[in-house]
C-alpha cells in the first residue's frame, strides 16, 4: 500500500487522489492525533490532581469547617478517601472526572459540572462572536496591509493593530459602554439579556441566541444580540489586531514565493493571485493562529466579563480562586485545558485539509 | 513581404532600474534586440540582468523597480503605452514564461491539473469540463504518461522533471507566441534535463513560437539556440549565431568577455589544470 511509506511518498509511489489508500491514510492520521490527545489529557488530569494535593488548602476543613471535632474531621477524611495511597486517589479522581463528577462548589453549593454547564455557554457565545469579528475584519485588513506593504493602507492597518493590542480592554469596554449604551443608547448594557426577557427563553443549549432562535422568541434574540454586540466587539478588536498582524506577515512571505510570479505570468488577475493563490497558502499557518486565539478567548476573559457583568467561565474561575473554592477552580481548569486540546485537534485537522503536504 | 518582416518582439534600449534607499541599482542598462520565430539564447553570469530582461518584457518587475525603453513592440504593438489590463491579458496568452524550479513555482496547495486548467480558463471562455479536456491533452503533449492520474496530484507528489513538464504545459496551454524560458533546466537532474529540453524544443518548433532561452550554460545555449546574446552588467556584450560559440575560426571576432566565459569551461577530453578566472573590464559598461 502506497500509504505505508508515509505522507512524503516519492514520485514513483505517488499516492492517487482517491481510493482505499487515502482512507487508511486519514485513519492513521486520526488515530495518531487521538493518541496525542489521550496523552495530553492524561497529563492535564495528573496536573490538576497534583495541584489539588499541593495547595495549602485542607480539603477536609473545607467540608467540615474550622471548628469540627477530631473524630468528625477523621470521618470526613476517610469519606474523602484521603487515607488511601496517592495512586489510588488519582484513579478515583480520574474515574469521577469521567463520570462528570468534578466535586461541589463551596461558593454556589452546586456540583461544579452544572455550574460550568451554566457559565460556559456565556463564554462560548462571547468568544465565538469575538473571534468571528476578528476573522472577518482581521484577515482582509492583514491582506490589504501585506499587498500595500509600506504604503498608507499598511500604516492604517498597523495603527489599528497597535491600537487593538495595546489599549487596555477594560478601558475600551468602559468607553464603549459610556458611548454606545449610556450616551447613544444604541446597544444594551451589562448582562446577557434584559430582565424583562429573562424568562422568555428556557435554557436548552445555554447559548441565549441559539435558544431564542430555536424557540422562535425573536424579541429575546434581538435583545440578547444587543447585549452581546459590545463585549464581543471589544474582544473582537483584540482578536482582530492579532489576526491582522499574523495575516500580514504570512501574506508577505507568500507573496514573495515563485508560484505567485508564475500565477501572474499565466495572466491571472491580481485579485485572484492574492486571494486564491497567496491567501490560500497563508491559511495553512493562519488556522493554527486563529485556533489558539479562539482557545484563549474560550478560557474566559475575566476583564471583559467583569465589566459587562457577563456570567462566564473566566469570572467563575476567578471568583472561585478569590474564595478558595478549589473544586470550582480545578474543575474550571480541567475544562479549559480540555477545550484547549480540543481546539488544537480541530486546528490540526483543518490544517491538514488546507495543506495537502501534511496529509 | 513587409508582414513577414514584422518581428515578434522588438526591444530598443531597455533599462531596468531599482530605486533603493542606497541609490539606484541598474539591473539592465540599454539592451536592444529583436526576436522572430527563432530560439534566442541569453547567457551571462549571475546578476548580468538576464532574468530581469525576461521579467521586464512580461511587466513583472517588482516594486520599487522601473522599466524604461525607447521602444518595446510586441508584433508592432507598443507595450510601453499599453494599459496595464491589456498588458496583463497578453501575459500567458501571448507571452509566457517557464521558470527555474518547479518545486517553488507551482502552487503547493492546488493540484497540478487545476493549475494548468486555470491558465487556460483565464484566456478562453471554457467550462470546467472543456478546460479539463484541454489540460489532459496538454499533459499528454508534454509526454506525461497517465494524464488522468497526474491531473489530481499535488506539486509535492511529482518529481522535478515531471514538475517542469507540468510547468511547460501550464505556460503553453494558452498557445502564446513567445515563450521565455528562464533557466528551465537548471534545477533538474542532468539525466532529465535533455528530456525536458527536447519536449520544450518540439513544442516551440511545431507551434512556430519565438523562444527566449535564458541560461548560464554555454554548451546548452550553443547546441540549443539559433542566436545568442552575451550579457554582462545589464548590457549586451555581443550578439552572434549560436554555432559560432564552438567555432574556433570565429574566436578572433569574439568579445573578450565571451572568450573569458569560454575559458572558464572545463573540457572533458582536455584537462587544463587550473581553470582561468574571469576578468571584467569596467570599460565594457561605459
Amino acid at each position: 500500500m502506497a500509504s505505508s511509506s508515509g505522507p512524503m511518498t516519492g514520485p514513483a509511489t505517488a499516492p492517487s487522489g482517491s481510493g482505499p489508500g487515502r482512507l487508511t491514510r486519514w485513519g492513521k492520521l486520526l488515530s495518531r492525533e487521538l493518541t496525542t490527545v489521550a496523552i495530553t489529557m492524561f497529563g492535564l488530569l495528573a496536573i490538576t490532581f497534583l495541584i489539588a494535593r499541593v495547595i495549602p488548602i485542607d480539603p477536609v476543613l473545607a467540608v467540615v469547617g474550622d471548628n469540627a471535632r477530631p473524630d468528625v474531621y477523621e470521618a470526613a477524611r476517610l469519606a474523602l478517601g484521603l487515607d488511601k495511597p496517592l495512586w489510588q486517589q488519582f484513579a478515583i479522581y480520574v474515574g469521577k472526572v469521567f463520570t462528570g463528577d468534578l466535586g461541589t462548589s463551596i461558593l454556589t453549593a452546586q456540583p461544579v459540572i452544572s455550574d460550568i454547564k451554566r457559565v460556559f455557554p456565556a463564554t462560548l457565545e462571547l468568544a465565538t462572536l469575538g473571534t468571528l469579528v476578528g476573522i472577518t475584519f482581521g484577515i482582509p485588513l492583514g491582506v490589504l496591509a501585506a499587498v500595500n506593504q509600506g504604503r498608507w493602507p499598511d500604516q492604517i492597518a498597523r495603527f489599528i493593530g497597535l491600537f487593538g493590542y495595546s489599549i487596555p480592554i477594560f478601558w475600551l469596554g468602559l468607553m464603549g459602554l459610556l458611548l454606545f449604551y449610556a450616551k447613544l443608547g444604541w446597544v444594551s448594557g451589562p448582562g446577557r439579556i434584559s430582565i424583562a426577557y429573562q424568562d422568555f427563553v428556557t435554557p436548552m443549549t445555554g447559548v441565549i441566541l441559539l435558544d431564542a432562535v430555536m424557540q422562535g422568541e425573536w424579541d429575546a434574540f434581538w435583545n440578547g444580540l444587543s447585549h452581546l454586540i459590545l463585549p464581543s466587539a471589544v474582544l473582537g478588536m483584540f482578536s482582530l489586531a492579532y489576526i491582522s498582524r499574523m495575516t500580514r506577515s504570512f501574506m508577505i512571505t507568500e507573496l514573495q514565493q515563485q508560484y505567485v510570479i508564475a500565477a501572474r505570468v499565466k495572466g491571472m488577475s491580481e485579485a485572484r493571485v492574492i486571494w486564491r493563490h497567496a491567501l490560500r497558502n497563508a491559511l495553512v499557518p493562519l488556522t493554527t493562529v486563529i485556533a489558539l486565539s479562539y482557545a484563549n478567548l474560550l478560557e474566559g476573559s475575566v476583564l471583559t466579563e467583569t465589566i459587562f457583568a457577563w456570567p462566564g467561565l473566566g469570572r467563575y474561575i476567578t471568583n472561585g480562586l478569590l474564595n478558595a473554592d478549589m473544586n470550582a477552580v480545578l474543575g474550571g481548569t480541567l475544562v479549559v485545558g480540555a477545550i484547549f486540546i480540543g481546539v488544537n485537534l480541530f486546528a490540526d485537522i483543518l490544517g491538514r485539509i488546507f495543506d495537502p503536504r501534511t496529509r | 513581404m513587409s508582414e513577414a518582416v514584422v518581428a515578434l518582439l522588438e526591444v530598443d534600449n531597455l533599462k531596468v532600474n531599482f530605486h533603493t534607499p542606497t541609490g539606484i541599482v541598474r539591473a539592465v542598462r540599454g539592451l536592444s534586440f529583436s526576436l522572430g520565430r527563432e530560439r534566442l539564447g541569453i547567457v551571462g553570469e549571475s546578476g548580468s540582468g538576464k532574468s530581469m530582461t525576461g521579467r521586464a518584457i512580461l511587466d513583472l518587475i517588482p516594486y520599487p523597480g522601473e522599466v524604461l525603453a525607447d521602444r518595446m513592440l510586441f508584433r508592432g504593438e507598443d507595450l510601453l503605452t499599453m494599459p496595464k489590463a491589456t498588458r496583463r491579458k497578453l501575459r500567458g496568452r501571448r507571452i509566457s514564461m517557464v521558470m527555474q524550479d518547479p518545486k517553488f513555482s507551482l502552487n503547493p496547495v492546488m493540484t497540478v491539473g487545476d493549475q494548468i486548467a486555470e491558465a487556460y480558463r483565464v484566456h478562453h471562455k471554457a467550462n470546467a469540463r472543456e478546460a479539463r479536456e484541454r489540460t489532459l491533452a496538454m499533459l499528454d503533449a508534454v509526454q506525461i504518461r497517465e494524464p488522468e492520474r497526474v491531473y489530481a496530484l499535488y506539486p509535492h507528489e511529482v518529481s522535478g522533471g515531471m514538475g517542469q513538464r507540468v510547468m511547460i504545459a501550464m505556460m503553453l496551454i494558452a498557445e502564446p507566441d513567445i515563450l521565455i524560458a528562464d533557466e528551465p533546466t537548471s534545477a533538474l537532474d542532468v539525466t532529465v534535463q535533455l528530456q525536458v529540453l527536447k519536449i520544450l524544443d518540439d513544442l516551440v518548433t511545431s507551434r512556430g513560437m519565438g523562444l527566449i532561452f535564458i541560461s548560464h550554460d554555454l554548451h546548452l545555449v550553443q547546441s540549443f539556440c539559433d542566436r545568442v546574446i552575451v550579457m554582462y552588467g545589464g548590457k549586451a556584450m555581443e550578439t552572434m549565431p549560436a554555432a559560432e560559440l564552438a567555432d574556433p575560426s570565429a574566436m578572433s571576432r569574439r568579445h573578450p568577455y565571451t572568450l573569458g566565459l569560454l575559458g572558464c569551461l572545463p573540457e572533458l577530453g582536455n584537462p587544463k589544470g587550473r581553470l582561468s578566472t574571469l576578468t571584467r573590464d569596467p570599460e565594457w559598461l561605459a
